[in-house]
């Protein structure tokens, strides 16, 4: 099958801010470098980059963030 | 009757990912918990209650029951029978309400000092004992609710409140412990492999007898402040990740190599009498007998 | 009256009797002395009923297990002895807290620490009220007779049930291990209450909601309610609360469900005390001394008379007051180096003396002694009057023993 067909697939980013910590889990282990710290808050910097591998919401000790594909 | 639109639609090419719905095994109001930034109890958590949904088991019959610590807080957050005892006692009372209702899945959440230490009589017995319960030691080397004191499975020279100038102690290997103790599934996971970590618990679940969990997860807040690593993410990659070999891994590596490193995965599995069903067997034959 | 056959059996024994009369279907424990036997024979007869029984590794284990067991709905026990029964203290709070029913047998033996495991005391009356540590409500029933353990335990199961709290079993080793005939009542004879259920949906379940009053209904687990038990302080719903007005509310509650309860759970026997100059306050083996005391000092012309609380916590209070109002002394004879004797004279207010007798030499304490201290009391109190002798007793210590022996 053609690569270049590979469609692009798009993902919504939700994080609850009442339940994170800051504890910057999420974003020391995202591969594509989405999140970032905002003082003691992650925040979407880059959500095109985002390849929805969930390992933000896997190792989130606060189930304080999800990934939803659009 | 209106048609469903939505069999008109043409079929994805890919399913869509969707995240995991915590949702219904979380008691509603309870989050955010008490556990401090980084530590990997939440963690923990969230691959334990993806086991048991693939288990399919209703939630009415799963009782959860802990002693007293941070990882003990488990139960409170979740929707399942939940029982949070005295420090140490857990199994024992795991025991008296499994007997009493034979039909509850036991899941016993216990940290290395409730479960080693002040409980640590209790955990040998139950594990000769070989009852249907799965006890998952939530293992951060430390006791975190009386803010970072020496336990039964701090490594040597390791810093604590208790051993400010670095433990003399030997800790316990907690599956040796419980393999010699007499449970019949045996293993380990860590809070960085997380999906390992899913699957080891599911296992255990389904496994019919005494089933050990030891995870080994992080507490930032005091072994991780008093021992100098500067984050959770730090910790989990040194201690889980770098600290840790899979069994299989492990074949090919000399003991040099094994050195100072835990074995992950199922490292022990085999088959005994349940106790429960023993027991049913024994008044069967008594009454029998009448 | 015709088919009940009369049996002859040890106190022990006709506690786990008791306790199968009124449905007890969970046993754990670990063997002392000298409660043992009450372990043993529910380990016999248990499993031939479909009931559990199990060994624990230790007396912590056993407390815990029988309220785990509680929680899944059986009536459950456990019957232990002195070094046993402090070991069960945290475990006992832990029940009170948590309101869970269960019964604990405490075959009294002396103390403190390994002391003399098989000699009789009475020296854990303070620790059946106190042992565990905060405030909380106490129900211990304290038998004198082998049928009488019999009948206070399948009380101490009904209350048990009724006040959702644990009830504890207090007897001395003597009583424990004694054989008298003894007569099982019929089924249905002797009234057995049971829990009570909650009728709500599970959704709207809360175990400790006192809306309807201080004792909400329990549910067992893996009936379809889901719902939260823990040691912290909680509220109706169960999970824990760091609210300082339901903290308060849920300590008042506990202490309230006998408190406002007292006059249904206090049980005592009177013996010629309408007319006594002298009371005697005896419990377990001593008021059976102080019976015999009170016969013989009766047959001398001294009026003296016994209270007997079969109930000891909660304290007496009302009938030790109402004795005291008629009485000049309050005799206190028990094994032990004076506890229950400040509990009298806590209610006695000063109305009239409290005198204890103590023993501890692992011996019963005789009615000689009992008779001499009153008979010395009398001599005191007509000495301070007027001067004149009282009657003194002249019988020797054998022929007591023996009588005792005999009747």
């Amino acid at each position: 099958m053609a690569v270049a067909e590979k469609e692009k697939r798009t993902f919504r980013i939700d994080i609850y801010e009442n339940l994170c910590k800051g504890c910057s889990i999420c974003v020391d282990y995202c591969p594509t470098n989405v999140l970032a710290m905002d003082g003691n808050l992650v925040i979407v910097k880059d959500l095109d980059a985002c390849n929805g591998c969930q390992l933000c919401d896997n190792r989130c000790p606060d189930f304080a963030i999800q990934v939803f594909e659009e | 009757m209106s048609t469903p639109t939505e069999e008109l639609k043409p079929l994805a090419k890919k399913k869509k990912k969707v995240p995991f719905n915590y949702e219904p095994y979380i008691r509603g109001g309870k989050l955010p918990h008490i556990w401090c930034p980084g530590c990997g109890h939440g963690i923990v958590l969230k691959s334990l209650l993806r086991a048991i949904h693939t288990t399919g088991m209703s939630k009415d019959d799963i009782a959860m029951v802990s002693g007293i610590g941070c990882s003990s807080r488990t139960p409170g957050y979740v929707d399942f029978n939940t029982l949070h005892t005295l420090h140490g006692r857990a199994l024992a009372y795991a025991t008296g309400l499994k007997l009493a209702k034979p039909k509850l899945k036991i899941i016993v959440t216990t940290g290395d000092g409730d479960a080693l230490a002040i409980g640590g009589n209790h955990f040998i017995h139950a594990c000769r004992r070989n009852m249907d319960m799965t006890i998952l030691v939530y293992n951060n080397a430390i006791y975190g609710m009386t803010s970072g004191q020496s336990s039964p499975t701090t490594p040597q020279g390791m810093i604590s409140t208790t051993g400010r100038y670095g433990s003399i102690e030997p800790p316990f290997d907690t599956c040796q412990l419980a393999q010699a103790a007499g449970a019949t599934f045996v293993a380990r996971g860590t809070a960085y492999h997380f999906q390992e970590l899913e699957k080891i618990i599911y296992e255990a679940i389904l496994h019919k007898g005494t089933s050990v969990v030891d995870i080994i997860d992080a507490c930032p807040t005091y072994y991780g402040r008093f021992n100098k690593y500067k984050t959770p993410s730090e910790m989990m990659e040194k201690i889980e990740k770098e600290g840790t070999v899979s069994v299989k891994q492990a074949e090919k590596l000399t003991p040099e190599e094994l050195q100072g490193k835990f074995l992950r995965g199922i490292i022990h599995r085999s088959e005994r009498p349940e106790y429960c069903e023993e027991y049913n067997k024994l008044v069967a034959t008594v009454q029998a007998k009448k | 009256m015709a088919n009940q056959k009369k049996r002859f059996m040890q106190g022990n024994e006709a506690c786990t009797e008791g306790a199968f009369y009124a449905g007890c279907r969970f046993y754990a424990g670990y063997p002392i002395t000298p409660s043992t036997e009450v372990m043993e024979i529910c380990g016999t007869r248990l499993p031939k009923v479909g009931g559990v029984f199990i060994q624990m590794e230790d007396e912590i284990a056993s407390i815990c297990a029988i309220v785990g067991a509680s929680l899944g709905g059986l009536k459950a026990m456990t019957a232990t002895s002195g070094p046993g029964f402090s070991l069960m203290q945290e475990g006992l709070g832990f029940a009170c807290m948590t309101e869970v029913p269960c019964v604990i047998v405490n075959v009294m033996r002396s103390g403190p620490s390994t002391g003399f495991p098989t000699g009789p005391s009475q020296s854990d009356v303070m620790q059946a009220k106190w042992g565990t540590h905060g405030d909380h409500p106490a129900i211990v029933l304290s038998p004198a007779s082998v049928e009488e353990i019999f009948h206070e335990t399948v009380r101490a199961f009904n209350l048990s049930e009724i006040y959702r709290t644990p009830v504890i079993l207090l007897y001395d080793e003597i009583i424990g291990h004694m054989r008298e005939a003894i007569t099982i009542p019929e089924p249905g004879a002797v009234e057995v209450i049971n829990r009570v259920a909650p009728n709500c949906p599970p959704n709207e379940y809360k175990p400790y909601d006192n809306k309807l009053g201080d004792i909400a209904p329990l549910a067992s687990y893996g009936d379809g309610y889901r719902f939260h038990v823990t040691g912290l302080y909680h509220a109706a719903d169960g999970f824990p609360t760091n609210n300082t007005k339901m903290i308060e509310d849920a300590a008042r509650r506990l202490l309230r469900k006998v408190d406002d309860n007292k006059e249904r759970i206090w049980k005592n026997e009177e013996y010629f005390l309408d007319d006594a100059e002298i009371g005697i306050f005896a419990y377990g083996v001593s008021a059976r001394s102080a019976k015999f005391a009170v016969r013989e000092l009766r047959k001398k012309g001294i009026k003296a008379g016994l209270l007997r609380p079969i109930t000891i916590w909660p304290f007496p209070d009302a009938a030790v007051e109402e004795m005291s109002k008629r009485v000049k002394a309050i005799i206190v004879p028990e094994m032990n180096l004076g506890q229950i004797v400040y509990e009298v004279e806590r209610a006695a207010k000063g109305r009239c003396d409290v005198k204890g007798i103590f023993r501890v030499d692992t011996e019963p304490i005789r009615p000689i002694q009992i008779m001499d201290c009153i008979t010395g009391a009398v001599l005191a109190l007509s000495e301070a009057k007027n001067g004149a002798k009282p009657p003194v007793s002249t019988m020797t210590e054998m022929m007591v023993e023996r009588d005792m022996i005999d009747g």
